[in-house]
């Protein structure tokens, strides 16, 4: 933080011979069983990217059950319970962690810092294709006798394993099965991306002037390795009741009027467990997002991001807090009542830092020079659909006002708009950002407007109204709500209009992926730097980088990642490898 | 794009204002959440309004034309330090409150009459203390055809229980009421709405939430934690009633001594039935 100029002079000492890194000899091994961390960022993205297109559909036909009741008369109760925790277990671990962690953070982390590639590259390799086989075992469930769990997305014991609940033969065995590989897999990535940044920085590049991009991703990847392991021992127990008889969640239990084989087991245990990994586990989808709206924002607001060291510490206050702040997710479990108190406050509190960074994005805006390039819409959509989100959590937060709310529609909306919409958002921002370097060629701005504003206004309009069903008292769950006296018609009216414009936002999406696809060949050429971006993934010798990503010499880090617009600089952007004192940043 | 959020948040204050979904009316001692979440509406109303007309302005004011160039200010910590005080300040605004009311949330008050709840795939039974004001023990144990409850027949505390099993529960105007909650095979939530209290029911242990009924008139109750294929369905009904009322409904409720008198004895009942049930 000191000093502009803290490289050394001449690197190349310092640089890892070319032949250090291993090359690939066939088509195979290039494309398919790659070891080059942008190539497996692509599978992984792609792999995330499929699943979630299901996850989408999964949605729909939600969304069809809820809005117009028994029209599809193949969702019956069974069908709609697997199908809400299929769809919530996909979107929560298999694509929003996986596109943030294996996706932008195999990408991104060593063209940001100026490496040659992951430290660990064979084991990368490894943690993609343990990823599609815990992904492969997810699908094969869709297809095996009983069909797939419908335990809820949080797997609850001991209805998890019984047969009152549907996939209770294969479908949770499946999910146990594939969420452990998830986790394997994902381990190995996660070591790989903190040894990286840890030890593979480019000469000048201190951990101060990393992208918040790479603050993000690193925070959240030392958050998901301290927090999988409790799902993990939470998957592998269940395993374990459900197989060989084991009690570890499992009390007495009388099941159709038999006393089952089981007792002495604790199901709030469980949820303990599941909830130290859920928690975080919001975060680990929300740093990273942090970290990308931030970059989005100062580059194309041309103007550094606000309170960069605020931004930082707030990034890993936010990562500690995440810890101890579970059972808020279990105000009413039945556990003693008194932990309320600690978890109410320490979930209050965790919202001051999460403020300061939506201060920081909105000041960074002020005095800047706006270009609302696509990915700067995406990052603005994101700021108003996470305040939104943020701010009802506060409502949820508070023990006491949980107490209503809790398990009701105003949950269902609060943490799609949070932990749903907002990071989704952030993801399009991101591709629409990155594409041109990772392809060299633009997506087409004019689709990428058409699919913002459908995605944008639609999410709001069908999350945002949800809340009053919550506030009504309308659960969530609920195959139907017909018969409910407190219900009024016109909720009914609401959920109706709430499918029809999820319909149309869903469909949306098949915009995104055209252009995705068609700007493949027909996108404008986008040269190296399109954006005029400061950070180091900008600067590669070719686009798309190839493997090794800096030809001959890696880069020098002269400065911090934010100098756009610095008085008196020819331009207004100076690359963090350009060594000029002359015009030095004001601080980092 | 600035338009579109002046819209959003004039959009959203006008939705909370004109909405025709708002809460049940309230039948319960727990007016304070209701306080308590309305001032919360009105915190973080305040604040996102705010910030998105604030965003919108920036994106008007500072809009890229050719020539523009942003101005260069890393941080401003005086700034930043208010900022963060003033969030602080209006967190405590929301924070204190709320523990204020959970801490009478989480103390049942020494009169509360108990009540039972026994939650089963997918329906509703209720157990109330006879006499001698106390409900017997029960356990997994002694769960049979004719004790579906699981009373344990050694208990005579429980002999004067009144069960009802399949009806509603019905609960005296006024009465401040501690409902102890149990289950024999998953886990379930008991809610009524216009209670506003509701709590998790966890096999193996008791769990309880306590309340006084402010209003007379009758309440569906309903399962809010997923429960299985027919959690949706599995309802029931509450009804609040004056003292008289609910004295007469009271006595017309048969106790578990009287049940019992009426088969061979819970203890055989409960041996018979899992030799039949063997498939």
């Amino acid at each position: 933080m000191s000093d502009a100029i803290t490289g050394p002079q001449d690197g190349s000492a310092l640089l890892p011979e070319a032949d250090e890194l291993y090359h690939p000899h066939s088509w195979w091994t290039r494309y398919v069983f790659s070891q080059d961390a942008k190539v497996i960022a692509i599978q992984y993205s792609g792999t995330a990217l499929a699943i979630g297109f299901v996850a989408l559909i999964l949605s729909w036909l939600i969304r069809l059950q809820l809005g117009f009741p028994g029209l599809a008369a193949f969702i019956g109760p069974a069908e709609y319970y697997q199908l809400i925790t299929m769809h919530g277990m996909i979107m929560v671990v298999y694509l929003l962690t996986a596109v943030f962690l294996g996706g932008f953070g195999n990408y991104l982390i060593p063209l940001m810092l100026g490496a040659r590639d992951m430290v660990f590259p064979y084991l990368n390799m490894l943690s993609y294709w343990i990823y599609l086989l815990a992904v492969l075992v997810l699908v094969v469930s869709f297809f095996a006798p009983g069909g797939p769990t419908g335990a809820g997305w949080t797997l609850y014991p001991p209805q998890a394993i019984l047969a009152g609940t549907p996939g209770q033969e294969w479908g949770i065995v499946l999910m146990l099965i594939s969420l452990i590989l998830f986790i394997a897999g994902f381990t190995m990535g996660g070591v790989n991306y903190i040894v990286t940044v840890l030890q593979a920085r480019a000469p000048g590049m201190t951990l101060m002037r990393m992208p918040l991009t790479i603050w993000g991703i690193f925070t959240a990847t030392i958050l998901a390795l301290l927090a999988f392991p409790a799902l993990f021992v939470g998957a592998v127990m269940m395993l374990l009741d459900r197989l060989l008889g084991t009690s570890f969640f499992m009390p007495a239990i009388l099941e159709a009027g038999q006393r089952l084989r089981y007792g002495g087991g604790s199901p709030i245990l469980f949820q303990h467990l599941f909830w130290f990994f859920g928690h975080p586990e919001v975060y680990i989808v929300a740093l990273p997002a942090f970290g990308i709206v931030s970059d989005l924002i100062s580059t194309h607001a041309r103007k550094n991001i606000f309170g960069y060291r605020m931004m930082v510490w707030a990034i890993v206050a936010i990562g500690a807090l995440s810890f101890v702040v579970w059972a808020h997710h279990m105000y009413v479990s039945g556990m003693n009542p008194y932990f309320g108190f600690f978890f109410a406050t320490t979930t209050l509190i965790i919202a001051i830092p999460t403020a300061i960074k939506v201060y920081n994005w909105v000041l960074t805006l002020w005095r800047g020079d706006i270009h609302l390039t696509v990915p700067m819409l995406f990052a603005i959509a994101f700021i108003v659909t996470f305040l939104n989100g943020g701010l009802t959590g506060l409502f949820l937060g508070n023990v006491v006002v949980d107490v209503p709310l809790s398990d009701t529609m105003f949950v269902v909306a609060h943490f799609h708009m949070v932990m749903g919409v907002a990071p989704i958002l952030v993801i399009f921002g991101g591709i629409y950002h990155w594409y041109p370097k990772v392809t060299g060629r633009m997506l087409d701005a004019r689709l990428g407007q058409v699919h913002f504003w459908i995605t944008f206004i639609g999410a709001y309009a069908i999350f945002f109204p949800m809340h009053y069903l919550g506030l009504l008292g309308v659960p969530r769950r609920y195959y139907e709500t017909a018969g409910l006296g407190f219900v009024p018609p016109s909720a009914q009216s609401l959920n109706a209009f709430i499918s029809l414009v999820a319909f149309v936002v869903g469909a949306a999406q098949v915009v995104f992926l055209f252009n995705i696809l068609r700007s493949l060949k027909h996108g404008a050429p986008a040269g190296g730097n399109p954006w005029h971006a400061t950070t180091l993934e900008w600067q590669t010798p070719e686009t798309p980088p190839p493997h090794g990503n800096w030809g001959p010499t890696l880069p020098v880090v002269y400065r911090w990642p934010y100098d756009y617009s610095v008085p008196g600089a020819p331009e207004d952007f100076l690359p963090q490898n350009q060594p000029d004192p002359a015009h030095a940043g004001a601080v980092p | 794009m600035a338009l579109i959020l002046v819209l959003i948040a004039v959009g959203s204050v006008a939705f909370h204002l004109l909405s025709p979904w708002w809460w049940t009316p309230i039948a319960s001692n727990w007016s304070y959440i209701d306080t308590t979440l309305i001032i919360t509406f009105w915190i973080t109303g305040a604040v996102f309004t705010a910030i998105v007309l604030f965003m919108a302005y920036c994106l008007w004011r500072f809009r890229h034309r050719p020539g523009r160039r942003a101005a260069y200010e890393p941080e401003r910590p005086r700034l930043e330090a208010w900022l963060t005080v003033v969030t602080a300040l209006g967190i405590a605004a929301m924070l204190a409150p709320g523990l204020a009311v959970w801490s009478q949330f989480v103390r049942a008050p020494a009169d509360a009459a108990e009540v039972e709840i026994l939650a089963q795939q997918w329906r509703w039974s209720f157990r109330l203390p006879g006499a001698d004001g106390r409900l017997g023990a029960a356990d997994i144990r002694h769960v049979g055809d004719d004790n579906p409850l699981g009373l344990d027949p050694g208990d005579l505390a429980g002999q004067d229980d009144l069960v009802v099993d399949g009806g509603d529960l019905h609960l005296a105007l006024g009465r401040p009421v501690k409902l102890l909650m149990r289950s024999y095979d998953v886990v379930h939530n008991f809610y009524v709405p216009e209670f506003r209290a509701k709590m998790d029911i966890i096999p193996g242990m008791v769990t309880h939430v306590w309340l006084t009924p402010s209003r007379t008139g009758t309440f569906e109750a309903i399962c809010n934690e997923v429960c299985g294929t027919n959690h949706y369905a599995m309802r029931g009904r509450v009804v609040v009633e004056d003292e008289p009322a609910f004295r007469s409904w009271l006595d017309q409720q048969t106790a578990v001594s009287q049940r019992a008198a009426r088969s061979t004895g819970m203890r055989e009942a409960g041996m018979r039935r899992s030799a039949t049930n063997k498939r």
